[in-house]
């Protein structure tokens, strides 16, 4: 079951390169055709019904009509990239299961199974909102390569064999305070990607040209993109307060005998809690800018990586249940 | 008189009323620090200050790594630490941003929540002139009259607990005006509050708590009784007398630990027999299930081994010692010393002779590895063996001067007043053997016992803080999920034929006071609700 796991992994990193290889084609592809995104959008649903691609509306303009082929084709592949991030998603999940169903217990006592955990919280939140709004497609080229990186630098850093928990971990308040860590965790980390994307939209509406900008020609307005990094991370913080600053500081005083002790992990989750309270202190105020504001949501999620990679890597502390290295 | 003094004063500038400057520098410095600029300034570096804590060494949470760190960088060590950067969280500079930031705080909230309690008690206003400028806006024909239309609106909106309030116009008009969503307000206020409630607790709990830490090898003979004196090392609080710990003993009785063939630990439980207010009862301490006493806490954090060790001396006097060696690694190879110095008294003169004590430094491995690493291969005693070097001479213990119990004294070794008797390589002893040294004196490894350290502490306020957070977090939920918003419904009387009673005008607009996606909806709701009430009384 645990190889079994382990070769679902790789499959799953593949089945996200493979994704993000086809969302990049269908932004390259999606350049050169200006025309009509709202005519590649039912060709895109109807393909991705499984049918066969449908016959050509014939009262388009005739210059349109020059760019069909190429604007089915960018069209099919943003199909395909959904599926296969679908695809990714459901390997993921089996990955996760697999491991799990090996340890025999929930996959989430070491570095490893915390990360592949965190970003199937991520993905699936990705997949949830671009079924709500499909003009946020998009992103997932930014969404898959943050998978891409996150799983392969997990694989190769932080692998773990599976095996039982440590004691201190053998408590009911692993599942809540991890638990509720990974889905805040996952899903702040996914909030990221619309910050960003508005940070580069706003700026190609400014005017700039240049190449990260570029990227922001064909994303979703900014306005849609602000307001969904708003409301992820709106939703985020109460829980990531419930389960870094309650349901942790309680299993400390069980475990520890202090709720609070500065450990390097409570002191980079006080550091987030700060830096998102400040976005949203920041988003609450009217004469602070958008784009600031979207600045300090990025901050936080640098924080959140330094807490999952940089302080399991490199401080020892009571939080260190990582086998890397 | 008058005329007179109207034609000296400039007639454009008022008499200018003198302002206190120190006043106006108070009163500014004041709005400066309450804005919320300052607080996001604040904030921040409340978050870039708590950075170093994590990077170096904190003497809160280790303070052997502390010394271990001045020990590397003799340089940078000392400015660092006037800098205060090995207790970063307890410096004036951390505590000068949090109480500037909580200041600010209280600043900022105390006049919204007055301005809340006004706006709770205050009605909503009347609908402005226009309500089609209103980002939301609906009208429609009713039948009824509009005092009819009002009451059953109102009725409506009332029943979704909105604050209603119906006023009556000139011409006959009605208007109905709602507001809804003040527990955003509230529950921010809550949030901000909790958050002083928090601090209190901490702050409190640092004047009240006590913590101590005890390393208890098994045995009656090696019992604990709560007291400063008894403890490794502890610390109290400003306003906590040594005297007021709680009295209670305990002992330990069995300490075991299961572990998988991996070396990677399964359980731990020590059994105590505890001894408070004159009861004794046998009580399990597990990793995550601390042992609960009134008044203090204690908590499993660790555990080892204890050889037992006999020394017999040149006189033929025995000495035994229990002697707890320091686990250094996962697999618990363990670092220690023993030290005799009591020994080799001359029984005619009953002098002792300085130069003859003795001391044995070495490791401890619960299980020796078959290819002769001198690290242990499983943490659990499968093959356990003592290592040691022995010494003799001047242990240097009798300077006065703390030393550590864990290690022999480097100077008086580099003096050469205690001399290394034993071989080059360290001598191997399995429990049960003797050891012989040159001067014909014997060391016995009897076997070992195991320890644990123990973590004993009480913090009175811990439920302040756990009940400050918890209603932090429901007031940070209403406050982030929650929405303030108006609406507005006018009703005119339709003008009609003689004698037959007129339709109603009813015109709605709606404003939602922050960024509220779902208001569209909602507004739509309310309107089509008053539309179908068409008819009921």
């Amino acid at each position: 079951m645990a190889e079994l796991s382990n070769q679902l992994m790789a499959f799953t990193v593949l089945a996200y390169l493979a994704a993000m290889v086809c969302y990049a084609a269908e932004y390259a592809f999606g350049k050169r055709s200006h025309i009509g995104r709202a005519a590649a959008r039912p060709a895109r649903q109807l393909v991705g019904a499984g049918g066969p691609p449908p016959a050509v509306v014939e009262d388009v303009a005739p210059s349109a009509t020059a760019d069909r082929p190429e604007r089915d084709r960018s069209a099919m592949i943003g199909a395909i990239a959904i599926g296969l991030n679908v695809l990714a998603l459901l390997l993921h999940l089996g990955a996760l299961g697999t491991r799990a169903v090996a340890a025999g217990r929930m996959p989430w006592g070491n570095m490893y199974e915390f990360i592949l955990s965190v970003s199937v919280v991520g993905s699936i939140a990705w997949l949830a909102v671009l079924s709500r709004k499909p003009g946020i497609r998009h992103l997932g080229l930014f969404v898959t390569l943050t998978m891409v990186v996150l799983l392969g630098a997990n694989g190769l850093i932080a692998y773990t064999p599976v095996g039982p928990l440590v004691p201190a971990l053998n408590s009911y308040w692993y599942l809540i305070h991890v638990s509720t860590i990974i889905l805040s965790s996952g899903i702040l980390l996914f909030g990221a990607v619309p910050a960003a994307a508005f940070l580069i939209r706003t700026r190609y509406d400014e005017g700039k040209r240049r190449f990260p900008y570029t990227l922001g020609k064909r994303s979703p307005a900014a306005e849609t993109l602000e307001r969904l990094t708003f409301r992820l991370h709106a939703f985020a913080f109460p829980l990531f307060t419930f389960g870094a600053l309650i349901a942790g500081p309680l299993w400390a005083e069980a475990s520890w005998g202090r709720y609070w002790g500065w450990d390097p992990k409570e002191v980079w989750a006080f550091i987030s809690w700060i830096v998102y309270a400040c976005y949203l202190h920041a988003r609450a105020t009217p004469s602070v800018k958008r784009t600031t504001a979207t600045w300090l949501a990025l901050l936080g999620f640098a924080t959140m990586l330094m807490n999952l990679f940089g302080v399991n890597l490199f401080f020892e502390g009571l939080h260190s249940y990582a086998n890397a290295g | 008189m008058t005329i007179v003094e109207e034609t000296a004063a400039p007639p454009a500038s008022p008499p200018p009323r003198r302002t206190n400057p120190v006043w106006a520098l108070l009163r500014n410095s004041w709005r400066q620090l309450t804005s919320m600029r300052t607080a996001l300034v604040l904030l921040f570096l409340l978050a870039v200050a708590a950075i170093p804590g994590s990077v170096l060494p904190q003497r809160s949470v280790n303070a052997e790594r502390v010394a271990d760190y001045f020990r590397a960088n003799p340089q940078s060590a000392p400015f660092l630490d006037r800098l205060g950067m090995f207790d970063v969280y307890a410096s004036a500079w951390f505590a000068a941003i949090y109480l500037l930031l909580f200041t600010s705080l209280v600043g900022c909230v105390a006049p919204r929540l007055v301005d809340h309690v006004r706006a709770l008690r205050t009605v909503p206003p009347d609908a402005p002139r226009r309500l089609d400028r209103l980002p939301q806006h609906a009208t429609a024909e009713r039948s009824d009259q509009p005092a009819a239309e009002a009451a059953n609106v109102a009725a409506s909106l009332r029943k979704r607990r909105w604050r209603t309030v119906v006023r009556e116009c000139d011409g006959g008009r009605w208007t109905v005006s709602a507001e809804k969503g003040h527990l955003k307000e509230a529950g921010n206020l809550l949030f901000h509050f909790a958050l002083l409630a928090v601090l209190a607790g901490v702050g409190f709990g640092s004047w009240y708590g006590w913590h101590g830490n005890r390393l208890l090898v098994q045995g009656a003979d090696k019992g604990f009784c709560n007291s400063v004196t008894q403890f490794d090392d502890w610390s109290l609080g400003p306003r906590v007398e040594a005297s007021d710990l709680p009295p209670f003993c305990f002992q330990l009785i069995s300490f075991q630990a299961a572990f998988q063939d991996s070396g990677q630990p399964k359980s731990f439980r020590a059994t105590v027999l505890v001894d408070g207010d004159g009861a004794v009862s046998k009580r399990d301490i597990t990793v995550n299930k601390p042992l609960r006493l009134p008044g203090a806490t204690v908590n499993l954090l660790g555990h080892g081994y204890a050889p037992i060790l006999r020394y017999t001396d040149r006189y033929g006097e025995q000495q035994t010692k229990v002697i707890p060696f320091l686990p250094r690694d996962d697999m618990f190879t363990s670092e220690g010393v023993a030290t005799f110095p009591d020994v080799n008294i001359d029984p005619r003169t009953e002098k002792r002779d300085e130069n003859l004590q003795v001391g044995f430094e070495g490791v401890f491995l619960p299980t020796v590895s078959p290819d002769g690493s001198p690290a242990s291969a499983f943490p659990a005693e499968r093959n356990p063996a003592l290592f040691l070097t022995a010494y003799r001479g001047n242990l240097g213990v009798d300077a006065g001067l703390p030393g550590s119990v864990y290690a022999l004294d480097r100077g008086q070794i580099a003096a050469g007043k205690l001399r290394q008797v034993s071989g080059a390589r360290p001598h191997e002893l399995k429990p049960g053997q003797a050891w012989t040294l040159d001067d014909g004196t014997k060391l016995e490894f009897l076997g070992t016992r195991p320890f644990a350290t123990l973590a004993i502490r009480h913090d009175p306020t811990q439920s302040l803080v756990l009940g400050g957070a918890v209603i932090g977090l429901i007031g940070l939920m209403f406050s982030l999920f929650g929405h303030r918003r108006r609406v507005w419904f006018r009703f005119s009387p339709l003008a009609a034929p003689e004698g037959v009673p007129g339709g109603t005008l009813m015109e709605a607009g709606g404003l939602p006071r922050a960024d509220y996606p779902g208001f569209d909806d909602e507004f739509q709701g309310l309107v089509k609700a008053a539309e179908e009430d068409e008819g009921t009384p």
